[in-house]
């Protein structure tokens, strides 16, 4: 299937030139493509920001919803029709900031869906706020002495919850990041992708050059299943690896752990409520 | 006591038809499980039960009480008269105060039953007799033993009962709850015969055969009916009793059941399951619903259906929170920034609450709109029987269109309901979205556009008025005075102008509060005087009424304690009214 599947044709698009976003959103087509997945079998749930709205920009299911909230919708979607391939999307504001919590349980749950987390490390669409990942020292006209929180670590934090699947790519080498999204997304799982994307218009620190000085790929000996190993590549703040830090194929996922799909496999919406069984509950409820 | 002290204390010209039995103690002390037995003996025996619980926040310790009503006929309302008392602590008669007098036996170990000073205090030694099988757990068994000795119940239906109910813990635990049983009975109708009670009901057989429910199993069951296959909530009282309900009988009707990480979690996941094809709820109370009314925003603009249960306790806050309270209606009404349509039911009995919750989904489905079933801890709380309930013409999963491609899931319409396409079923891609958007879904900041999605999204308000639910008239269509209650007051208000007596006052009930059918001007136009009653402070349905048709509603009864109207508070409240007048 050709990338061009997915192509919107002429539409209008809210992002800034020179903008990462649109390295992920090519990213996110080829891969899509490359794993022969049919647009309408596709839905990319998005919060709110700049990076949100990527899902308006290809061809594809969209619930674009609130701020934050992306993973309770997808983990829905998906556990309601597991046929469905699920992608959350969302910006290191809307996924690490305001939906924090839903990082945390979503990783607990392990539904099957992909989480693509743009992160260019400050807010966009409200111009140019610290977001959980500045870095420390980041000046902006909110943090005026600079970022004095620690920055968020995703990485990190979906290891020690032991995420079935960890990555982080960059959003300027769209081969080697559509390769780990390709993994994330046929990883069976809840699969976090953590893509650096330098922000030209507020972020004028970590920028590519920036990103390509201080990253480097994890190389094939490296083992993605040892846990311990990969929470230390995690936590290195010098240079930030890149790749796959991380698999857990032994977790069962959410929708597999549901007693709906333990026999019949068929998604909800195809299913009719059971009248019989509830007069029955009903006439127990007369002998009571 | 001797006999002659006893009739002091009672009022003997007539025997009693309807007897009021509260049961009060520390929680964990098993009280519910006496009120589930009870209510379920008493009922296939054939006569009419009532019964609700007030709880304080607490999960060992304190007092909570519940009362039983038993009568010959259906009484389905709280009342404060307390004809027997059965305490489980010391503290029981003090926590229950006025509710204790003169007519008040008091039935318990001695410890429990205090002096006797202003009421008639029976000794039954509850403990002895229970250790005295084995175990003083045995003690609530034995209670419920004696309750039915005085009515003079059949004991082979209580033993019939332990059987099933206990069946599974094994023969020793069903043979000794059998011989509590045995004593207690045995006690029961010795005080019966020896006159110092005297109850005299009438059974009638096919109580026996009718659905014995509480509201949050109304709620539940209603969900079912209404093709719900996808729960989410966060634990929050009195509203988690349906999911807890929902969850047990998963399962049965292929549903998922999720408890989320918070309440913002839980709408979200249900817009998404209702986006993907499933017909979802949630369940919460004020607070929780504070947190969800982003998400309910969410879906007016996005068009996804959503049911909300929202089940009332006194706020703000925390509040009282295991108590009652009706004043969530405005934060139902309101809730969400922007501009949509919504719909609120207010089930004032346990078929309203089964009809609506059922007829929420409909709703939902049909105008993509939210709808919130408005309930509160009196009504959840509450348990009574019903002869059946409307499984007719259940909808099978409706509402869902196949869509071609392109499909445009917010087409412009005459009634403003575009056809609800989901992903996988058909061609078409479904776009939503919380923005502005066009017809397709995409964004959009066009103002012509906004002015027709606001005006569309606007239009559906239409026909749910139209379809809105039809006031209920109680009493004659001549009245002078007009009696308007809302939701779970239904029974009570219905009791107490029994008692009241006169023939020209009527009480107008809504099991829907917005919108409002449009024959509420009329009713309310014909009227001398209108009253209404409310459990909230500042009469918030009283304030919605004059919103919509500009009436001022001129007298209100108002309670505002977190406890329910009893029915002598409501009689005495009207017939004070109609003194003033």
């Amino acid at each position: 299937m050709e990338p061009k599947v997915y192509d919107m044709g002429d539409i209008d698009i809210a992002w800034c030139p020179g903008c990462g976003n649109f390295g992920i959103l090519t990213i996110l087509k080829r891969s899509l493509a490359q794993l022969e997945m049919k647009p309408e079998k596709v839905v990319i749930v998005s919060g709110i920001g700049q990076a949100a709205k990527t899902p308006h920009y290809l061809k594809c299911n969209v619930f674009h919803g609130l701020h934050g909230r992306a993973l309770p919708v997808a983990t829905a979607i998906k556990a309601t029709n597991p046929e469905l391939t699920v992608i959350a999307e969302g910006g290191d504001g809307d996924m690490y900031g305001e939906g924090g919590n839903h990082l945390m349980h979503v990783i607990r749950r392990n539904p099957n869906i992909t989480n693509i987390v743009h992160n260019n490390m400050v807010y966009g669409l409200t111009k140019g706020q610290a977001s959980p990942t500045s870095q420390l020292g980041f000046r902006t006209p909110v943090q005026v002495d600079g970022v004095f929180l620690e920055p968020f670590n995703p990485i990190a934090t979906a290891i020690a919850l032991d995420a079935s699947f960890v990555g982080r790519a960059f959003a300027g080498d769209v081969e080697q990041a559509t390769e780990i999204v390709k993994s994330a997304i046929v990883h069976v799982g809840y699969a976090l992708v953590d893509i650096l994307q330098p922000c030209p218009s507020f972020n004028r620190v970590q920028t590519r050059e920036w990103v390509k000085e201080h990253t480097y790929y994890l190389d094939e000996s490296y083992d993605p299943h040892d846990r311990l190993a990969a929470f230390r590549r995690s936590v290195e703040k010098e240079r930030l690896p890149l790749g796959i830090f991380y698999v857990n194929s032994d977790r069962p996922t959410y929708e597999e752990n549901l007693s709906v799909y333990k026999e019949n496999k068929e998604p909800l919406w195809k299913r009719e409520v059971d009248i019989e069984k509830l007069r029955e509950v009903i006439k127990r409820k007369r002998r009571m | 006591m001797r006999r002659e002290e006893v009739e002091r204390f009672m009022d003997k010209t007539a025997p009693m038809k309807e007897v009021s039995i509260v049961l009060c103690g520390e929680a964990g002390q098993g009280i519910q499980t006496v009120e589930e037995i009870l209510n379920s003996v008493l009922k296939l025996s054939g006569h009419n039960v009532f019964s609700t619980s007030e709880f304080m926040s607490r999960i060992r310790g304190g007092n909570n009480s519940t009362e039983i009503r038993v009568s010959s006929q259906k009484v389905n309302a709280y009342v404060d008269r307390i004809d027997i008392l059965v305490p489980f602590s010391q503290s029981a008669i003090q926590h229950l105060g006025e509710r204790v007098t003169d007519k008040t036996i008091v039935l318990g170990d001695k410890e429990n039953i205090g002096g006797g000073n202003g009421y008639m205090a029976v000794e039954v030694p509850f403990s002895r007799e229970a250790s005295d099988i084995g175990s003083p757990l045995y003690a609530n068994t034995m209670a419920v033993g004696v309750i039915l000795g005085l009515l003079s119940g059949d004991l082979e239906i209580l033993q019939d009962y332990l059987q099933r109910f206990l069946g599974a813990k094994g023969s020793d635990v069903v043979q000794k709850n059998r011989e509590a049983a045995r004593r207690g009975y045995r006690i029961g109708n010795d005080l019966r015969r020896s006159g110092r009670v005297d109850i005299v009901l009438g059974a009638s057989p096919e109580v026996k055969e009718e659905i014995l429910l509480s509201g949050t199993e109304a709620v539940a069951l209603g969900a079912v009916a209404g093709g719900c296959n996808f729960v989410s909530f966060y634990p929050m009282s009195p509203s988690t009793g349906v999911a807890v309900f929902l969850a047990q009988h998963a399962k049965n009707f292929d549903m998922i059941v999720e408890q989320a990480e918070g309440e913002i979690a839980a709408i979200n996941m249900a817009l998404g399951a209702w986006y993907a094809g499933a017909r979802a709820m949630v369940t919460t109370s004020g607070g929780g619903f504070d947190l969800m009314t982003e998400g309910l925003s969410l879906a007016g603009i996005t068009e996804t259906p959503i049911v909300i249960h929202l089940g009332q306790r006194p706020g703000g806050a925390t509040g009282l929170p295991t108590r009652t309270e009706q004043a969530d209606l405005e934060l139902a009404l309101y809730a969400g920034h922007g501009e949509s349509p919504r719909a609120i039911f207010s089930p004032g009995t346990i078929d309203e609450a089964f009809r609506l919750t059922r007829r929420a989904f409909e709703l939902a489905g049909a105008y993509q709109i939210p709808v919130i079933i408005l309930t509160d801890q009196y009504l959840l709380d509450s348990y009574y029987h019903v002869p059946s309930l409307d499984l007719s013409n259940v909808e099978k999963n409706g509402h869902l269109a196949k869509t071609k491609s392109p499909y445009r899931r917010y087409e412009l319409t005459e009634d403003g309901v575009s056809p609800r396409g989901i992903p996988g079923f058909g061609d078409g891609l479904v776009v939503v979205a919380g923005n502005e958007h066009d017809e397709q879904g995409h964004l959009t900041e066009d103002a012509h556009i906004r002015r027709e999605m606001v005006a569309k999204r606007l239009r559906k308000l239409r026909s749910t008025t139209e379809e809105a639910e039809t006031p209920q008239l109680v009493g004659t269509e001549d009245y002078r005075d007009l009696v308007i209650g809302w939701g779970s007051t239904y029974h009570t208000i219905v009791e107490a102008l029994q008692r009241v007596g006169r023939d020209d006052i009527a009480f107008l009930h809504f099991a829907q509060v917005y919108p409002l059918h449009r024959s509420v001007e009329d009713y309310l136009t014909r009227a001398r005087s209108v009253i209404i009653i409310e459990n909230n402070a500042t009469g918030q349905f009283a304030k919605l009424i004059k919103l919509c048709t500009g009436i001022e509603i001129g007298h209100t009864i108002l309670k505002f304690d977190g406890r329910p109207f009893s029915v002598e508070q409501v009689a005495e409240a009207l017939r004070d009214h109609a003194e003033v007048k």
